[in-house]
């Protein structure tokens, strides 16, 4: 702190300041407050508005008018014109986003080696004769459990990555239409894990029933080729939705991720449990039928039966919710 | 244009902002001056729609700025200089707010060129210092040409030369007729930056007006007077200047301190005292000192000496922290809940700062300083109610 003691250099005064130095003349002797300012008689130079609503004329871009010279109005405006933003401009900005971080090219590259090293290796250590019930082309199956954890992940950190960098309050800078920039994330995100996840598993099927073919392999039909190709791809890509929604809820990494993780296994583990109690073995065998690990198998039709509609519409309203919910919630929080 | 009306802002218990009402007019940079947590951010979040106000309003260019139909083509803000994912690069980054409001990409590496890093475009933002930072922060301001631009804080972590260019920046584009309107710490930059300065404390209002005004009205300014070596001549003065009402400290160098009294009078009282004088000049107060004074009261967040008494087990060393500012009032005994205060009071003046002109009405200053709803000078007032508390004890002395 510079305390009045302290020799002064110069009074840093703005440079167009009126002199405040050294006055000439003395105030009215008795009088220690100052007169008013030089300058317009308002008081204050260049701000004629005293009350906050009144408007100011507007005004050329200022020149050399004294104390830089300012008036009401738009001052400056762009040469370029100023067009309105829509959706089309937020998709763009969130693909260059999503394939410009390293974590989008690890959770996939992860995901898509466990389904495929995993398949590939249940394929190279079986016969054609194990295939007597099942097709070769549920082998991506087994990887597919594990793999749905990155995709998983990526959808949260596709929303969490921004909370905690700070980045979000730049996008929402950017882009105040918050609701926007949701949809687009999820709309390119679920684009980009339903392609890969997709095209992983059909290679994965591919090699399998490339593989072990003859008259004891049993013959996938091609609802169960839509299944443990699109089906797994869907659910997949919308349990990473899914998961995209409760970051944005959420709002942080580690939180959604052990919450999506808790939704993903612990059916499996409480079902059991459950099952002891007799009333409370409807609630068990719903969450055996629907939870995620089940749901794969129903899809890639293990077992004959269902083919696994039911499980993709209850994981799809599940995910709708949640979106609508983060869409509703985002607009109302401080960021 | 920016333009504030009521604006609150309450984190649960504790009002961050209150009743805070202010213009920012085009074609001038404006300085956003406050203490630590006095509500300078969270001014700014509302301003650019992050945080929802709890009473008031704000608008950019006469809207909500959530209602701007392009916004970064309009504001552009640098908040804060880490709001960025580290492991995108500095151009993919950029890439992607331009095209979030269609702005062309080869205007991304235009800024890129401006703020001088387009040798680490494509370098990871996660490597880049403080300073690189900012000027990232910068471009992403600029990117849309926009009419109204903020920033907090901006030459923090930033050079000597970066510092220069900031502040070239900002001059030149409020030349151009754009709202500039600039948070800082740093009191001799806002001093060369600012042409305009609205200070806030404890989340209040405390001055809207010019640079000359603000250090004119705030400032302990003071006379150094001194006489030649002759026995008593010094005493003698002393004397007859504290009759006159002067307030007089003596200089280790054998100089005067004089406050309370205009220079012409201190010579009228030296030659009505048959002394001669071989000095009388005017100090003129810096913008720190002005600021300081204003904002003392509102400071939340205050340092201690750091004593080391848990060490050397001894009682602590009397913190003897003797008034360390002469005339400057010593930190007032702020209240925390704003005083209902009834008139409004003068601020304690400066007669050696201010320019001259017609004797002013006493209550006339403060209301001007504020040019907001009739609320608005009570939300000085705890503040100005302290310092001249204190001025009134230092005029009793």
């Amino acid at each position: 702190m510079t305390t009045p003691y302290q020799q002064q250099p110069q009074a840093p005064a703005a440079p167009q300041g009126p002199p405040q130095g050294h006055p000439p003349v003395p105030p009215p002797a008795a009088q220690p407050g100052p007169g008013p300012q030089p300058g317009p008689p308002s008081g204050q130079p260049g701000h004629p508005g005293q009350q906050p609503a009144q408007q100011v004329p507007p005004q050329a871009p200022p020149q050399g008018a004294p104390f830089g010279g300012f008036a009401g109005g738009p001052g400056y405006v762009s040469p370029i014109p100023v067009r309105r933003t829509h959706l089309g401009h937020a998709l763009a900005a969130e693909w260059t986003k999503i394939r410009t971080v390293r974590s989008t090219v690890w959770t996939l590259s992860i995901m898509a080696l466990l389904v495929f090293g995993i398949g590939f290796l249940v394929t190279s250590f079986t016969s054609g004769s194990d295939y007597r019930g099942t097709s070769p082309v549920t082998n991506g199956l087994f990887g597919l459990m594990l793999g749905q954890i990155c995709v998983i992940t990526l959808g949260v950190l596709v929303v969490t990555s921004e909370y905690g960098t700070g980045l979000i309050r730049t996008t929402f800078t950017a882009a105040p239409q918050r609701h926007r920039v949701l949809l687009a994330k999820a709309m390119v995100f679920i684009t980009v894990s339903f392609t890969v996840t997709t095209a992983v598993c059909a290679l994965t099927a591919l090699l399998a029933s490339g593989v072990h073919s003859g008259p004891e392999v049993a013959e996938a039909t091609g609802e169960q080729w839509a299944g443990v190709t699109v089906g797994a791809g869907l659910y997949v890509s919308l349990l990473g939705l899914l998961s995209l929604a409760i970051g944005s809820l959420l709002r942080h990494s580690a939180g959604a991720i052990t919450a999506m993780l808790g939704l993903v296994l612990l059916p499996t583990i409480v079902a059991p449990l459950l099952m002891i109690s007799e009333s409370m073995k409807p609630l068990a065998e719903t969450m055996m039928d629907y939870n995620a690990v089940n749901s794969l198998m129903t899809i890639h039709q293990v077992s004959a039966g269902e083919d696994g509609t039911k499980q993709l519409l209850v994981l799809a309203g599940v995910t709708l919710s949640a979106l609508i919910a983060a869409l509703a919630v985002q607009d109302q929080r401080d960021v | 244009m920016i333009e504030a009306v009521g604006l609150t802002k309450r984190y649960g218990a504790k009002t961050a902002v209150y009743n805070l009402s202010f213009q920012v007019r085009p074609g001038t940079v404006t300085g956003f001056l406050g203490p630590n947590g006095s509500g300078k951010s969270t001014t700014m979040r509302m301003i650019l729609g992050l945080d929802r106000p709890t009473g008031g309003t704000v608008t950019v260019g006469g809207q909500p700025f959530r209602q701007t139909p392009n916004a970064p083509r309009q504001v552009g803000a640098l908040l804060d200089a880490k709001a960025v994912h580290g492991g995108r690069s500095a151009r993919n980054h950029l890439l992607s707010l331009a095209q979030l409001s269609g702005i062309p990409a080869r205007r991304v590496d235009e800024v890129l060129g401006v703020v001088g890093l387009h040798d680490v475009a494509r370098k990871r933002s996660k490597g880049f210092s403080l300073g690189m930072g900012q000027r990232l922060g910068i471009a992403a301001a600029l990117l849309g040409d926009p009419q109204v631009l903020l920033f907090d804080e901006p030459v923090n972590g930033l050079d000597p030369e970066g510092i220069l260019w900031v502040r070239n920046l900002m001059k030149g584009l409020a030349a151009e007729g754009r709202t500039v309107f600039v948070s800082s710490h740093l009191m001799s930059e806002m001093a060369l930056t600012a042409e305009h300065l609205i200070v806030i404390g404890r989340g209040q209002l405390m001055a809207d007006m010019s640079v000359n005004e603000f250090i004119a009205r705030n400032s302990a300014g003071f006379a150094r007077v001194r006489t030649p070596d002759e026995p008593n001549l010094r005493e003698k003065l002393t004397a007859a200047l504290a009759e006159a009402g002067g307030q007089v400290l003596p200089e280790p160098d054998g100089a005067l301190r004089v406050a309370g009294l205009p220079l012409p009078r201190i010579s009228d009282v030296a030659h009505a005292a048959d002394v001669r004088l071989w000095e009388l000049s005017p100090h003129q107060a810096s913008l720190e000192e002005a600021y300081m004074q204003l904002t003392q009261g509102a400071v939340d967040y205050r340092s201690t000496a750091d004593q080391r008494a848990g060490w050397q087990g001894g009682p602590p060393a009397a913190a003897g922290q003797g008034p360390q500012g002469g005339f400057v009032p010593q930190p007032g005994a702020y209240q925390g809940q704003p005083v209902p205060a009834g008139a409004p009071q003068p601020q304690p003046q400066n007669p050696y700062a201010a320019p001259y002109g017609p004797p002013q009405p006493a209550a006339a200053p403060a209301p001007a300083s504020a040019p907001v709803p009739a609320s608005a000078p009570e939300a000085t007032q705890p503040d100005n109610r302290d310092h001249r508390d204190d001025r009134d004890n230092e005029d009793a002395r």
